[in-house]
């Protein structure tokens, strides 16, 4: 007994961590892959490559006519911008007037918006492109920004439950110093809501950067393209000739989305344990 | 006077939503039913055509019956494993080890990673012919098959990948097992139980919101993927519709065909098949989720 007592986190540590190196085996290998001479890539399974090459980064980055992969990242990065940008302002407005403005409806309201939780974005998804083909928008960044301006319901959940947690009787004293609610919004409750405007600005990055369909529906025009359309098209045009610079484009792609997510790892476990967001 | 203001003031600050939720949710919600029972391409009008669309749907189209086993085989084996190994692994984690918060970064990585282009671009390699997990097979003298090609393996290739992204999932259930009162435990070890008499009498049934939570959301994930199925199969749901899961076929008939009334009604189906779904899930619920509190 006590000798099992012993072995028992040893034996636990090897398991975790070799189902851990298991799964990330793919991803360390498509990085060393980047960097092997093409005719090492299928022939060396090792993960430290016997001799670098930024080859494939250069011809990677170049490999399209007509556009470089610095225009695709520039791309990503604008959406990625306005998004976040446009996710936290109007949700946190939502949220601040849900959980602490009384007005008529109220109820009912948050309760619609409750409803569309679920609802699988295909249900809206061809009046929407309806609309936005009416007034101009596709191959245009509008259908992928403007909306974002509209609040997300899952934020908006998010946030209300956060501004909750605040005590209302800052409120109350806010009120007695003559502020209306735009300065108890603006200067009270945004502040102390920052875990979870961080929170929403993090998976709003996150699904934008990723939003591969949003992106393939309303783009067409190369100059528009993103990471993952750029990518993509990449894969297709340069096929099984050049896997070293599908990878070494690919292992570009994942950057951003690792760097944001290293540095907001904090806000990052509490938004899926609270929410259930990222699948 | 005061009262009329605190009202305008709430409606301001909710206007962005209210404006998204109208013409952006509920207007579109209303048209799409409307134009499930017609004829659409974008460029002419809508022609009515009652319910012709959904009787194609039933009748008809092959190609959708396929698109529907496809999506069903996908779901059913890819949610229950996934949360299999979830829950698996955030038990391991949850016995006071070292270093959690290392593993649980290293465990996330494919939940961050896997929903982009790249990660299916891997995936898609991986799991060649010649692809490095056939190679790790050969090692053990198994002959892998071609995992992405062969329409009788391709969706399974599809299904790994799902189950490789467990991180989010696992996440989740680490935070439901430290919620569970540790008392429980020593009580139960001074009364004699051992592992397994306490896994299933304490450890499961307080885990059971949280399993109910993580399946539900799980599964109406898994009933919309798109973006594996596309970039796998170069498009086409192919070889043979193998990997031609419903958001894929609905894009096609939608963007490709340019049948957008079609779409719409396959819209209402997964709707429907989704409603039903978690509908049984939640009717079911009182009899196996356990709320500690009593029900809310």
């Amino acid at each position: 007994m006590t000798l099992m007592r012993k072995i028992k986190p040893y034996a636990l540590h090897l398991i975790i961590m070799g189902v851990g190196i298991l799964m990330l085996y793919p991803v360390l290998w498509m990085i060393s892959s980047s960097f092997k001479p093409t005719n090492q890539i299928f022939t060396q399974s090792g993960l430290w490559p016997s001799s670098f090459t930024f080859e494939h980064y250069h011809d990677g980055w170049f490999g399209l006519r007509n556009v470089e992969f610095g225009r695709f990242f520039l791309n990503s990065f604008l959406l990625c911008l306005v998004a976040v940008l446009g996710t936290v302002v109007s949700s946190s407005m939502a949220a601040f007037a849900f959980a602490r403005i009384e007005f008529p409806l109220r109820k009912l309201w948050f309760a619609l918006m409750l409803g569309t939780f679920m609802l699988p974005g295909h249900v809206t998804l061809i009046p929407q492109y309806t609309i936005f083909h009416e007034i101009g928008w596709v191959d245009t960044f509008l259908p992928l920004t403007v909306p974002k301006f509209f609040a997300d319901a899952f934020y908006v959940f998010l946030m209300v439950q956060f501004i909750r947690g605040i005590p209302k009787e800052l409120d109350e004293s806010a009120a007695i110093d003559g502020c209306g609610w735009f300065t108890l919004y603006f200067k009270i409750i945004l502040p102390l809501a920052t875990p979870a405007l961080m929170t929403a600005a993090i998976f709003t990055f996150m699904a934008t950067w990723d939003d591969f369909f949003g992106q393939l529906i309303y783009l067409s025009d190369i100059k528009k393209f993103t990471v993952p359309l750029g990518l993509r098209l990449f894969l297709d045009s340069t096929g099984n000739s050049n896997w070293g610079a599908v990878f070494a484009m690919s292992v570009l792609s994942v950057v951003p989305s690792l760097i944001v997510y290293f540095m907001g790892q904090k806000y990052f476990t509490e938004g899926i344990a609270t929410t259930g967001l990222k699948g | 006077m005061q009262k009329y203001k605190t009202y305008l003031a709430g409606y301001a600050f909710l206007l962005p939503w209210l404006i998204g939720f109208l013409a952006l949710t509920l207007g579109p919600i209303i048209a799409s039913m409307y134009l499930s029972f017609t004829q659409y391409d974008l460029l002419t009008a809508p022609k009515w055509v009652g319910l012709d669309n959904y009787k194609t749907m039933f009748n008809d189209d092959f190609r959708l019956e396929d698109s529907v086993k496809v999506t069903f085989k996908y779901v059913l084996l890819s949610v229950p494993l996934k949360l299999a190994f979830a829950l698996l692994l955030a038990i391991m984690l949850n016995q006071g080890l070292r270093m959690l918060h290392f593993y649980r970064t290293i465990y996330y990585i494919p939940s961050l990673l896997g929903g982009s282009v790249a990660i299916s671009v891997l995936w898609k390699q991986v799991f060649d012919q010649e692809g490095i997990f056939n190679r790790m097979l050969a090692i053990f003298g198994i002959e892998g098959p071609a995992w992405i090609s062969n329409p009788h393996y391709s969706i399974y290739s599809l299904i790994g990948l799902s189950i490789w992204q467990f991180g989010s999932v696992m996440i989740i259930f680490l935070a439901g097992l430290k919620q569970i009162p540790q008392e429980l435990y020593e009580a139960a070890t001074v009364d004699g139980a051992g592992i397994m008499r306490k896994f299933a009498r304490i450890t499961m049934p307080l885990l059971t919101p949280v399993i109910f939570f993580n399946l539900t959301i799980t599964l109406i994930q898994s009933f919309q993927t798109f973006t594996k199925a596309f970039v796998i199969s170069g498009g086409t749901g192919g070889p043979i519709n193998s990997t031609l899961l419903y958001s894929l076929y609905l894009y096609m008939k939608g963007f490709t065909f340019m049948e957008m009334g079609y779409a719409s009604a396959m819209a209402w189906l997964l709707l429907a098949i989704i409603a039903a779904f978690t509908g049984v899930l939640f009717l079911t619920s009182r009899f196996w989720v356990f709320y500690s509190d009593g029900g809310k």
